[in-house]
């Protein structure tokens, strides 16, 4: 439906040790270096002791290899990948709540959750919550058309994106045991 | 065995090869200190300020090669380190510092003594801990101390809660170290074979080749590499500020230091060679000057061990992240067998001006320079003394007049510039080095600022000679403001203590110096007594360093010395 990404946008996609501070660190790492994200998120995998940081960065103000080389730095930091740089599906995710109050702006909204991988989540009597899963081009042409309606409140959780088929970023790493039996994670501190 | 965190904390160190540590006790560091006592083979220091502590462990570090360490108590006693912490992170020096912490139930209630130290040394520690059991302790000790040395060395910080270090764990010498798990930690190691290919097809073709030696060089051992290299494909080396010593600077192929204050001749060869070949530097802006116009000719080389630091200020032909010894060690049996006469020749024209423009050649003044001061303790200590410079023109003039044989040999804060760090370096250098003799050259600014370490060098009866070159101005700002804000001398006169009785109050022996002939006297009475020495060389007010690179300029654009009959321009 849209032409394919702008090749400026580089996703990189970071495996890191589920320890308390971590994000910290890869956060004060951009601000330090003065490197800018257009997104971050950050969430468990399903290795309790590794978390996936993604990121999207502008490549015409950030190389990603230097990007990943400083990434690197960080000891927390298992795996750097340009995800990117190869065949990939990605994902970003919208809440937007917008006015519903009369039947035109309702049919609106409605005809738009047709057109675009959008669904009604919430109803209520004067405005409804829409969700959309979809490439970040995409997700920003529905908010578009959305406009017109009113919208209310937004919420995204930014890029997340996996590589495709065998492009594959997993860690054979297992946490530290300490002698006591305990492991390194410290889980109510993690990220 | 059970052991409380502190035992095992101090066990730890030992098995690391820790046999001095620099610090200050305080209430959530004392379970630590009641400790020590069970360990006499564990020296410490007791330092007057932290700040004091942390640049000792890193003048300890840098003399030996070894992870210096210090310790502190929470709050402000941690707080304190963070000077030398970032000096140390900025030279890539490995310590090891160790902070008391409020106990673990009142971390984040704003206790007495408490402060966020992991997130405030986060960006100037490599790597840092907030240690929550009894347990972790040997893992976080031994990862630590593999962190601060290994790859690009730099500090990182444990921070010990007051009843981490009480708990009770179970410790069994036989299991340390522990087998380590740092699953994204990769030390670099060699280059592959099209980079080596690619480095040598530059060398053989390059008719202009000049290699920048950096702090590297030292730290990865590749001294002799180095000059093999230089050697055999005859290439002229210049030095960054940390890279003095990584070449013997008599030897005929060394051009001494580039950069803002260095050789102009180093200076116009960057900027007039076809080939730069960098090693374990890192194109600082105080080495390249205007990036724009930086060594506009060349092809260049970076050999690097932290590859973020490739094409990060300079765009490379050939970048190379590994380790230099292995690196140079690989790339030797391939390197041409080249010599350049041309190429030295014009070099030596820039030589041979500068030497027009020397001082030292033609000053008949009375009143005595820094750089005289530096070049007699140069000839009175054979060239052989570790000196550490604190921050300003006579760190410069150390660099200029002060040629180093040895690696290891010259210290300072060259990333940070931190003003403080030359004075508690020194006694740092001494435990490190007990058979050298050791110079800390301070100006009168810098060493006010940690002078209350002259009662931990008596106290320890620390070897080290204190050269303070008072010229009752913070010297460097002086100049500054001489050049670029017409002479308007805010906030840099000083009025000094009288530093000989100042030295007198704290039972050092102590000179003072005002004419040339006498300082050969002075240094001798310095090193006949086993134990401090300040002297006091009262040297000309307004002396100015040159060559200088004024920020941002062109290399190759320096403000030079006049020739004698010359007008200053
Ligand atoms: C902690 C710190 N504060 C300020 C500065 C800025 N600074 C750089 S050189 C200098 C003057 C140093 O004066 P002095 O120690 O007397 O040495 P001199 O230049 O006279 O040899 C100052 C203030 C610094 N480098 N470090």
């Amino acid at each position: 439906m849209n032409a394919p990404q702008s090749s400026k946008k580089h996703i990189i996609a970071a495996l890191v040790e589920n320890k308390p501070g971590v994000l910290n660190r890869v956060v004060s790492l951009f601000r330090r270096r003065n490197f800018n994200v257009d997104s971050l998120t950050v969430g468990r995998t399903h290795k309790a002791h590794i978390s996936r940081v993604t990121m999207v960065i502008d490549g015409a103000r950030l190389n990603p290899r230097q990007m990943a080389a400083n990434l690197y730095k960080l000891v927390n930091v298992v795996d750097v990948k340009v995800i990117s740089e190869g065949l990939h599906v990605e994902r970003d995710l919208a809440l937007v709540k917008v006015r519903t109050d009369d039947v035109e702006s309702y049919n609106t909204v409605a005809e738009l959750c047709e057109r675009y991988p959008a669904r009604i989540i919430d109803m209520g009597p004067e405005v409804a919550i829409v969700e959309i899963t979809a490439r970040t081009e995409l997700v920003e042409e529905f908010i578009e058309k959305l406009k017109p309606v009113g919208i209310i409140e937004i919420v995204r959780t930014g890029v997340i994106a996996m590589g495709r088929g065998k492009r594959i970023q997993d860690t054979e790493y297992e946490p530290q045991v300490f002698e006591n039996g305990q492991t390194a994670t410290v889980e109510r501190f993690s990220v | 065995m059970q052991l409380t965190g502190a035992e095992i904390l101090l066990e730890c160190l030992i098995r690391e090869g820790v046999e001095v540590m620099f610090g200050y006790p305080g209430g959530a560091i004392l379970p630590t200190y009641d400790a020590m006592a069970k360990y006499p083979q564990l020296k410490h220091v007791l330092v007057r300020h932290e700040q004091g502590a942390s640049h000792m462990a890193d003048g300890y570090a840098r003399a030996s090669g070894r992870v210096g360490v210090c310790i502190a108590t929470s709050g402000p006693g941690a707080t304190n380190l963070v000077t030398g912490l970032a000096t140390a992170m900025m030279d890539s020096v490995g310590i090891v510092a160790i902070t008391g912490q409020v106990a673990r139930g009142s971390i984040g209630t704003d206790a007495f003594q408490e402060t966020d130290v992991t997130g405030v040394t986060l960006p100037v520690t490599k790597h840092n801990y907030l240690v929550m059991s009894a347990a972790e302790i040997p893992y976080v000790v031994h990862e630590a101390f593999y962190i601060a040395k290994s790859g690009r060395p730099g500090p990182v910080l444990i921070d010990v809660p007051k009843d981490v270090q009480t708990e009770k764990a179970e410790f069994n010498v036989e299991n340390y170290p522990p087998r380590l798990k740092l699953p994204g930690y990769q030390v670099p190691k060699g280059a592959s074979d099209e980079e080596l290919q690619a480095a040598v097809e530059l060398i053989r073709q390059a008719k202009k080749p000049i290699i920048l030696a950096g702090h590297g060089i030292m730290m990865s051992g590749a001294v002799q590499e180095l000059r093999e290299l230089s050697e055999v494909s005859g290439i002229p080396v210049t030095l960054t500020l940390l890279g003095k010593g990584a070449m013997p600077e008599s030897h005929p192929l060394c051009l001494g230091m580039m950069g803002m204050h260095g050789h102009a001749a180093c200076n116009n060869a960057i900027q007039d060679a076809d080939l730069i070949i960098a090693l374990g530097m890192r194109f600082d802006d105080r080495v390249t000057g205007n990036l724009k116009t930086y060594a506009p000719h060349s092809k260049k080389i970076h050999v690097e061990i932290d590859a973020s630091e490739i094409n990060k200020n300079v765009k490379v032909d050939v970048g190379i992240n590994g380790d230099l010894r292995t690196v140079l060690g690989q790339l030797l049996p391939m390197a041409p067998h080249k010599s350049h006469a041309e190429w030295m020749n014009q070099i030596r024209d820039w030589q041979e001006d500068s030497s027009e423009r020397e001082i030292l050649n033609h000053y008949s003044g009375e009143g005595l320079l820094g750089a005289q001061v530096i070049n007699d303790l140069w000839r009175c200590t054979d060239g052989n003394a570790i000196t550490v410079s604190d921050v300003g023109q006579h760190q410069m003039l150390e660099a200029q007049y002060y040629p180093h044989q040895r690696p290891q040999t010259m210290l300072t804060s060259g990333g940070l510039g931190t003003m403080g760090f030359g004075f508690p370096a020194a006694i740092g250098a001494k435990f490190a080095k007990p058979d050298e003799e050791v110079w800390a050259v301070v100006g009168d600014g810098g060493f006010q600022m940690t002078l209350a370490e002259l009662a931990t060098a008596r106290q320890e009866n620390v070897d080290v000679k204190i050269a303070i070159l008072n010229n009752s101005f913070l010297g460097m700002v002086r100049q500054w403001q001489e050049f670029f804000y017409d002479e308007r001398y805010q906030s840099t006169p000083m009025v000094n203590p009288d530093f000989c009785k100042l030295a007198e109050a704290y039972s050092i022996p102590s000179m003072r110096v005002t004419r040339r002939d006498e300082i050969e006297e002075a240094v001798a009475y310095a090193r006949s007594i086993k134990g401090p020495v300040l002297i006091e060389f009262v040297i000309l007010a307004e002396e100015i360093v040159y060559p200088m690179v004024p920020a941002g300029n062109d290399l190759n654009n320096m403000i030079r010395r006049p020739k004698p009959g010359e007008n200053q321009s």
